[in-house]
């Protein structure tokens, strides 16, 4: 019993030295991430502003609404950028600076070293977008009088479980393939959001568009929020989408564990985990 | 413990206990893409049947070109690398199934210091030590002692690694591979392209954790000097074959020679500084 703690322990240690290390990483390089959020900015800002561009060309619409609803959407893809991209640079990154073989040399268990680097990825992402979220309502000036912010927080949260599992199994692509395998992390970040109803609602798409919709777990992140902006909508009337992202999770998390698993198997029998690849 | 147990000398008790590295015809081949043919690939045997064994506290040292199979060897030994034949064992745990008890037992200095160069000294060790299970409590006053032993200057600490020497990071890399006190210190071309003064003050902290430590090392190297005088048997890896593996004096004598390189050109049949295409080509692979 005493050796089972000590194990977990030493686990939940090795998982903070994760967070630590971004930390420290995030602390360096501190005046190039500021200079990312100006790009995310006015990259959000050029989204919602379609919303102003459709009422200047006479279209009808509740023009602070469709602003609220695009800003969502908006946020949404920025944060599950930041969240996709921590996750690839468990690979990406650490093969650029070469310590690559030291981390998967290391007796952390590969769960924990990836809990870790999503922990972190979470927590920075979110902090993010409540940043994003905030200075582009306040630049539109944008009304929400119904808004319950704790609940939309709430399903971003538990929809981060689900988006990790995915991140997982794409973060396994630079092992595989260090020139291109980055790169299509991005594709499946896009291939998830066009199904989602990223700026548009999940009906108009093409009925096997919308079939693969309901097992995205970026539909009911952006429901949920939608509903808790737009509508007010509490905790208690959410279980339709936080039900299906909990059980979206509890499938990605032990399917990207596996995939991460396989992968690493494959760079190991191939001589593929080292900083040249 | 038992008075019997504490009678065995420590001498004894080590040679009962399991070697603190047993390879056995280990085998590893690499399949890469042939860019002279439109479809297939070429294969090539990066360790051919390896054996050997090194007692617990033992020093050995593998000599061999580039593309030897030197960091094959020592790659599979930290499990980076899964073998295609043979067994590799450390303190009789299995590199392969029961690979997370070997990560515990290793560490390693490799050619490149390999830190994430933005971040500090004392940030890239505090980090690395707790993926070994130690706590910030267990490294605060750690991390300074062992970077002041490796003759780390105190005030650069906390600068970041990319302002440092290559003797100073491999000096870091040196303690960071000792922070975790590890049974087995794999160093794979530790000196290799650093100045004579860092090489020589690299070569005599490996000397102190000889003595100090209960470590055991298995030393790849190009330097035949190196080996000779930190090692207690000094093995010749040519081409993925392990040709001997005895202490230097009794190489030279098995060869009639008077020196390592000597002997080595008799083991091998060329010269050691001699490498072809196809040795670069082996280290591609490798």
């Amino acid at each position: 019993m005493r050796a089972v703690f000590g194990t977990m322990r030493a686990e939940l240690v090795g998982a903070g030295g994760v967070v630590e290390r971004n930390v420290y990483l995030t602390k360096r390089y501190i005046w190039w991430d500021l200079a990312w959020f100006i790009w995310t900015v006015a990259n959000t800002l050029t989204i919602v502003f379609i919303a102003k561009g459709i009422e200047a060309t006479g279209g009808e619409l509740d023009v602070n609404e469709v602003m609220t609803s695009l800003l969502i959407g908006a946020v949404i893809w920025a944060y599950l950028g930041v969240l996709f991209e921590f996750l690839m640079e468990t690979v990406a990154w650490e093969r650029w600076e070469g310590t690559i073989e030291y981390t998967f040399m290391a007796p952390l268990s590969r769960a924990m070293h990836l809990a870790g680097q999503g922990i972190f990825a979470i927590a920075y992402g979110l902090l993010r977008a409540v940043f994003l979220f905030t200075v582009c309502a306040l630049f539109f000036d944008l009304s929400m009088p119904d808004a319950n912010f704790l609940a939309a927080f709430v399903v971003l949260v538990v929809s981060s479980i689900s988006f990790l599992g995915i991140g997982v199994m794409t973060s396994v692509l630079p092992l595989i393939s260090p020139e291109k395998g980055t790169q299509l992390g991005f594709v499946a970040q896009g291939t998830l959001l066009v199904v989602s109803g990223i700026y548009y609602p999940v009906d108009v798409l093409p009925q096997w568009m919308q079939w693969i919709a309901t097992i995205s777990p970026a539909t009911y992140a952006l429901e949920g929020a939608r509903e808790a902006i737009l509508e007010g909508a509490g905790m208690s009337e959410m279980w339709d989408e936080i039900g299906p992202l909990l059980l979206i999770g509890a499938v990605t998390i032990p399917l990207g564990l596996w995939v991460f698993h396989r992968g690493e198997l494959y760079a190991k029998k191939h001589g593929k985990l080292k900083r040249s690849g | 413990m038992s008075e019997v147990q504490e009678a065995i000398p420590l001498e004894a008790a080590r040679r009962r206990s399991p070697p603190a590295v047993e390879v056995h015809e280990l085998r590893k081949e690499f399949r890469r893409r042939d860019s002279k043919r439109r479809r297939g690939k070429r294969t090539r045997v990066a360790l051919d049947g390896v054996s050997f064994a090194i007692a617990r506290g033992e020093t050995v040292a593998i000599l061999g070109q580039n593309g030897s199979g030197k960091s094959t060897l020592v790659r599979l030994l930290s499990t980076l690398l899964l073998p295609d034949g043979g067994s590799a064992q450390v303190l009789g745990h299995d590199v392969v199934s029961d690979g997370r008890a070997v990560r515990r037992l290793v560490n390693r200095v490799s050619v490149e210091a390999s830190f994430f160069k933005k971040m500090s000294s004392a940030e890239n060790l505090s980090y690395a030590a707790r993926y070994y299970g130690m706590t910030a409590g267990e490294t605060r006053d750690k991390i300074p002692a062992l970077l002041e032993r490796v003759g780390f200057p105190p005030d650069r600490r906390d600068e970041p690694m990319e302002n440092l020497s290559r003797g100073m990071q491999q000096k870091v890399a040196l303690a960071r591979a000792l922070l975790t006190s590890p049974v087995v210190l794999l160093l794979d071309e530790p000196t290799t392209g650093l100045d004579p003064r860092s090489k020589l003050e690299v070569q005599e902290f490996i000397r102190e954790i000889r003595t100090t430590h209960d470590s055991t090392i298995l030393l790849c190297t190009h330097d035949l000097n190196e080996a000779e005088s930190l090692a207690e048997r000094v093995g010749i890896l040519d081409r993925g074959r392990l040709l001997a593996l005895e202490p230097a004096d009794d190489l030279k004598r098995r060869y009639g020679a008077a020196t390592l390189e000597e002997a080595f050109f008799a083991a091998t049949g060329r010269e050691f500084e001699a490498e072809g295409d196809e040795d670069d080509d082996r280290e591609v692979f490798a």
